[in-house]
């Protein structure tokens, strides 16, 4: 048990997809302007990533390995992580209607989102079981969100700040997310991942 | 020999996926929220755009997303009460910002004036007028809804907008001054109806 937490608290904390890894740094800025988008986002964003790292598991290991075709497993994970997307985006439309409506053009914007591929990819370079991809994906994605939305409570806060007018905007947001990694680098240490 | 693996492995892959997904579309069919088309049955389909969303159908939406249901000049308060009644939301009157009420209206062209631009054309949005490039335009006056879009691109300003005619066949009593304020009146109990109830929408 032990070791799916290290998994968990490595990758939200220690090795932070966005702020240490620097992968789907896109949707980072991108959708960090607004709290509640961003509340959207980090949740349609941990739904896919999570059953995408299981799936593209599931896939490599079952369909890829045993047939010699290991090169094929970039163009195979898109593929996967495409259709986990519709899917998910067909499935939320028919359950919750308002959560659809939240997350709007977000859904599709996270089949982009580098963080998605580069899960898959990390855990076959971890060597990692199906239990522990789960928990991979799952930790990535938390890590993803809580950064996201720390962020994006930052970014309501400057823009109401008395920011010098060279630094508005986006530029002020880059200096914040940068501050934040320093932050992030901190973590080093706290477990062996 | 690998290669054609690869593409058949890839292929039936995607085959896979489809089929899923395919399945998956019918399965979690959504169907159109009837809300929207109650509401839209409710705006007056003029669209006109001054509700700021591009026609009547776009504000539908919006109000079943939660838009104030006050932004609609054609509709006039009795579009707002009776959206008020289907919604189940409070009557509020009717945003200025968006307009005023004018009551039915329908562009007139003066014809002499025409010069055959065809500018008015492009911004009807119902297709109510006639005419080609230096052509007299003329507008079709029952499929007019007094939208008002067609005046601002006339670039001699020879559009009218005239009250409709009330004839024999569509005449009705006015409608009861609604700035009586009604609590504190002479109006009878039989007078307090439902306007929306009463103009019939």
């Amino acid at each position: 048990m032990s070791e799916y937490l290290l998994i968990i608290v490595s990758t939200v904390l220690v090795n932070n997809f966005v702020l240490v890894q620097f992968l789907g740094l896109c949707p980072f800025m991108g959708v960090s302007n607004k709290l509640d988008t961003a509340w959207g986002m980090s949740l349609a964003t941990t739904f896919v990533l999570t059953l995408s790292s299981v799936c593209s598991y599931l896939v490599y290991t079952y369909l890829l390995e045993p047939l010699g075709l290991e090169y094929l497993k970039t163009i195979s994970f898109i593929l996967v992580i495409a259709v986990m997307v519709q899917f998910t985006e067909m499935v939320i439309k028919k359950v919750s209607p308002v959560l659809y409506r939240v997350l709007g053009i977000f859904l599709p914007l996270i089949t982009t989102n580098c963080a998605v591929l580069g899960v898959a990819l990390l855990n076959l370079n971890k060597d990692n079981n199906f239990v522990e991809s789960l928990f991979y994906g799952f930790g990535a994605a938390v890590g993803f969100s809580v950064v996201l939305i720390l962020f994006a409570a930052m970014r309501e806060r400057i823009n109401t700040a008395d920011v010098p007018a060279p630094f508005k905007g986006s530029a002020i947001g880059m200096i914040t997310a940068g501050l934040m990694a320093l932050a992030f680098m901190g973590f080093t240490g706290l477990t062996q991942a | 020999m690998s290669i054609i693996t690869a593409i058949l492995i890839l292929l039936v892959l995607a085959a896979i996926f489809g089929v899923i997904l395919g399945f998956a579309a019918i399965y979690f069919k959504v169907d159109e929220d009837p809300v929207v088309d109650q509401i839209d049955n409710l705006l007056p389909q003029t669209q006109c755009g001054q509700c700021s969303y591009p026609g009547c159908r776009p504000y539908a939406e919006a109000i079943a997303n939660g838009d104030e249901i006050n932004k609609c000049p054609p509709g006039g308060e009795s579009t707002i009460h009776a959206l008020a009644e289907l919604l189940g939301r409070d009557f509020v009157a009717l945003d200025e910002e968006h307009g005023e009420e004018k009551g039915k209206r329908v562009a007139l062209i003066r014809e002499a004036e025409c010069i055959g631009c065809t500018k008015c054309i492009q911004a009807c949005p119902v297709d109510a007028i006639l005419g080609a490039a230096k052509q007299m335009h003329t507008v079709i006056a029952d499929e007019c809804t007094g939208c008002d879009l067609c005046i601002e691109p006339c670039p001699v300003d020879c559009i009218d907008m005239v009250p409709v005619q009330t004839t024999a066949n569509d005449w009705r009593w006015d409608s009861p001054d609604s700035s009586i304020d009604s609590a504190n009146n002479q109006l009878i109990a039989t007078d307090r109806i439902d306007p929306a109830a009463e103009t019939g929408a």
